[in-house]
């Protein structure tokens, strides 16, 4: 009798050596960075105590503050948020479109529609609000474009994620009674996409309140005007107060967000 | 012509919603007021796009004269990104192992989530001009800043995919006589690994993308190239730098999808 000498296992060779080749490629990768990176070490070493500092002159948070201008900024930065995320659909809806499989089938229109998806996710909120600054000047309407820019390659990436997993059933059940391409996308589609559609809109409503609080650092309106004022006035007490109300806010913006869900979905 | 009256007993499929109706127009009267209450007006916009013109027009054609100090930017964006990501995820592996409610005690999970928590609620751009003020200008503050991040994202979703796992793998584990290190390394680390890979994968992208920003606040890296260019209107510049950005990120967007499929 011959007993068979089974050896198991996991990953084959081939796979092996490409977990190999990535775990070398990062590890020449940070080796590479530290040596390049150009770090002062006294600035390390002195961190801790520098930032000791800083807090113990935040100390204490001026609540005097909040009703002269924080409040009003404040506002502002959800107007920002919730304009900008509304703003998004006009352009991230067409890209979805654009970039499902079950909806656009050329491959031209993927490609378009993924260039502008990722554009617009590689240029960060802020550089977007730069460029909306210089064309628009300083103020609110810089900042609801930034973040409706913003938005449109996470929205419409996702967007478009959950058309391709509708059901074609009812699309095909609606074409065979001859409906028009409007009622299909109205009838068809959109009732399956819609708990998605909220969700991702809320999502990134959520993502946006934050985003909105920091885009006044580069003149588009929004709390983060009174931030990069009081820091440019050493106002350290008011430099808390505004943080710790993006702080507040932030946090009640998720909570709704949630509650939401819960209601909606 | 007995029962053809095919319109009568039938209810529309299609019923018209009064709530989602009434979302709708709630949705519209707030547009319209925040219109109002932030003087945005028609006569701004076409003016803007006026503007908008002339700014393209100087944007283009790009200019890559200036490569040396581009490439400069670059590479220390680079920097950053791979030593944020690196040290930010093998902190994240801990605090997440710690953080994980079915493996540790509540006094210890506790104040982890809320250390993750805290990590996330405030914008990478907030952390990095805190940082900037208590560290200096420089890599290491946008270094900081994109430690913090990471453990915001990736400790988070690392603790919540331990907390979906198996319990058997590691009873088995614990039956053998094992330590605790062994079961973790043995139990729970193979039913996760390959999900913490992905983030960790999501979470480099990330960071690439949030390199090339934070320098905007004076924290390193191709941000900063950018905003003194911004500042100094060479909008030529500027344009060849966001070409960069994109290009680089479409680039990380590739090489992680091969990534991904090599760990899956």
């Amino acid at each position: 009798m011959t007993t068979i000498d089974h050896h198991w296992q996991r990953f084959t060779l081939k796979q092996k050596l490409a977990r190999y080749a990535v775990y070398l490629v990062l590890i020449m990768a940070m080796l590479q960075s530290i040596q390049s990176v150009e770090v002062i070490p006294e600035f390390f070493y002195d961190a801790p105590e520098q930032m000791a500092d800083m807090f113990n002159r935040m100390w204490p948070i001026d609540f005097a503050y909040y009703p002269v201008s924080v409040h009003d900024a404040m506002i502002e930065t959800l107007n920002i948020a919730t304009l900008g995320t509304l703003f998004t659909l006009i352009f991230a809806v067409p890209l979805a479109l654009l970039s499902s499989n079950n909806i656009c089938s050329s491959r031209w229109g993927h490609w378009i529609a993924r260039f502008f998806l990722v554009s617009s996710r590689s240029v960060n909120s802020l550089v977007w609000a730069l460029l909306f600054v210089s064309i628009f000047g300083p103020g609110v309407i810089a900042g609801v474009l930034a973040i409706a820019l913003r938005s449109v390659g996470f929205v419409g990436k996702l967007l478009g994620e959950a058309i391709d997993e509708v059901h074609m059933g009812s699309i095909e059940a609606l074409k065979a009674t001859g409906a028009s391409w409007m009622s299909i996308l109205l009838k068809g589609y959109w009732p399956q996409v819609l708990p998605a559609f909220f969700s991702i809109i809320l999502f990134r409503w959520d993502i946006n309140v934050r985003e909105s609080a920091v885009l006044g650092l580069v003149g588009a309106g929004g709390i983060g005007v009174v931030l990069s004022d009081s820091m440019n006035l050493f106002e350290w007490q008011r430099v808390s107060i505004a943080l710790l109300s993006i702080f507040v806010v932030v946090i009640i913006a998720e909570i709704v967000v949630v509650q939401i869900r819960k209601r909606l979905i | 012509m007995a029962g053809i009256e095919s319109t009568k007993n039938h209810e529309n499929p299609f019923k018209f919603n009064w709530i989602s109706a009434g979302i709708w127009v709630l949705i519209l009267g707030y547009i319209l007021y925040s219109f109002h209450a932030m003087g945005l007006t028609w006569g701004r916009f076409y003016e803007g796009l006026g503007h908008a013109e002339k700014l393209m027009g100087r944007m283009f054609p790009p200019n890559f004269e200036r490569w040396e100090l581009l490439l400069s930017g670059l590479a220390e964006s680079l920097e950053i990104a791979v030593i944020a990501s690196f040290v930010g995820i093998v902190l994240s592996l801990f605090l997440g192992l710690f953080a994980a409610r079915n493996l540790m005690p509540n006094w210890i999970s506790i104040p982890i989530r809320g250390l993750i928590a805290l990590c996330r609620t405030f914008h990478p751009v907030i952390i990095a001009i805190l940082f900037v003020k208590s560290v200096g200008f420089g890599a290491l503050a946008g270094i900081l800043t994109l430690i913090v991040a990471s453990i915001g994202f990736i400790a988070k979703l690392f603790a919540e995919a331990i907390e979906e796992i198996s319990l058997k793998q590691i009873e088995a584990i614990r039956a053998t006589g094992a330590g605790f290190v062994s079961v973790i390394v043995f139990s729970v680390m193979p039913q996760v690994f390959s999900r913490f890979i992905g983030f960790s994968v999501y979470q480099l992208d990330s960071n690439l993308r949030n390199s090339t920003m934070v320098g905007i606040v004076g924290a390193g890296g191709l941000g900063g190239t950018l905003f003194s260019a911004f500042q100094r209107f060479d909008y030529d510049f500027v344009a060849a730098i966001l070409i960069t950005i994109i290009s680089i990120i479409m680039i990380g967007e590739y090489l992680s999808n091969i990534v991904r499929r090599i760990f899956k």
